[in-house]
């Protein structure tokens, strides 16, 4: 029975996981693409949970569908309607091979997943319930991922420096935004 | 484990790639682009949750909130860059961006 419930909860998250997706792509609006971008990061959050990824589940709804996405959405926001942009661009050409090569990354991927792989990638390993907690995380991000840790936190400053930068008004502009308030 | 074996999460993982793959290369707005672009990185966040599961090991996981960590960073940087764009009255089109050209 609660193989079943697995399953059940397994397909609706995917299948709202990959629609939201393509409706992600596909929406000419920007405001219900982020908004299905939010969609999709909730679904995969359960799929995290399914595969015993607590901790990574709770920080994808917190910093991405959360942080993140609100940044998009200020963005946008900001942008009002000058955001929509057409739908694709380049000649025909260029999409017909934008698809092609995203469908032969599909294939090769699916081929390496379900016929080369097979066995091997049948058989979990058996794991504790600690698997995925926040202390286990946290133990290995303080002691074998230190340098990962560091180096991350180092990558956000460098960021964020660099978004006031980009944020920035040049001189130039300034003296152009008094000239133009000045009657 | 109950539920879904492993290659479903990785078709699963290679089906969202894909479809972010076609959003980069089809839509024209810079914050499609953006929008894509972290559908691909969720893609491959999955396949890490999925092996780390698979091979009973959380390092996986933590590359995981390692990718998280960097998508942030890159949406600071992308949006900062749109803004920018906005602000000096620049069409937003990835296809009219020509001036950096060598």
């Amino acid at each position: 029975m609660g193989n079943f419930l697995t399953w059940i909860v397994w397909l609706v998250a995917a299948a709202a996981c990959l629609g939201t997706g393509v409706r992600v792509v596909t929406a000419s609006n920007p405001f219900s693409s982020a908004l299905s971008l939010i969609g999709n990061l909730a679904s995969l959050a359960v799929l995290y949970l399914l595969a015993s990824g607590e901790f990574v589940a709770a920080a994808q709804v917190l910093v991405y569908a959360g942080a993140v996405m609100v940044m998009f959405l200020f963005v946008i926001a900001y942008l009002g309607g000058r955001a929509d942009a057409p739908w694709a661009g380049g000649t025909r050409l260029i999409q017909t091979a934008s698809v092609v090569a995203a469908v032969s990354l599909l294939a090769v991927t699916l081929v390496a997943v379900g016929l080369e792989a097979g066995d091997q990638l049948s058989s979990e390993a058996d794991v504790t319930r600690s698997f995925g907690s926040p202390a286990g995380i946290g133990d290995l991000f303080l002691t074998d991922q230190l340098l990962a840790f560091e180096i991350t936190s180092i990558v956000l400053l460098v960021a964020a420096i660099g978004g006031v930068v980009l944020g920035m008004r040049s001189r130039a502009e300034q003296e152009a935004d008094k000239a133009e308030a000045a009657p | 484990m109950t539920g879904p074996d492993i290659p479903w999460y990785l078709a699963v993982a290679s089906i969202l790639f894909t479809i972010g793959v076609a959003g980069v290369l089809l839509r024209r707005s810079p914050l499609i682009v953006l929008l894509s672009l972290e559908i691909m990185l969720n893609a491959a966040n999955l396949a890490f949750v999925g092996f780390s599961r698979l091979h009973g090991s959380m390092d996986g996981q933590v590359f995981a909130l390692s990718v998280m960590a960097v998508a942030a960073a890159e949406v600071c940087v992308g949006l900062g860059l749109i803004v920018a764009m906005a602000r000096r009255r620049l069409d937003l089109d990835v296809d009219a961006f020509t001036e950096l050209r060598g």
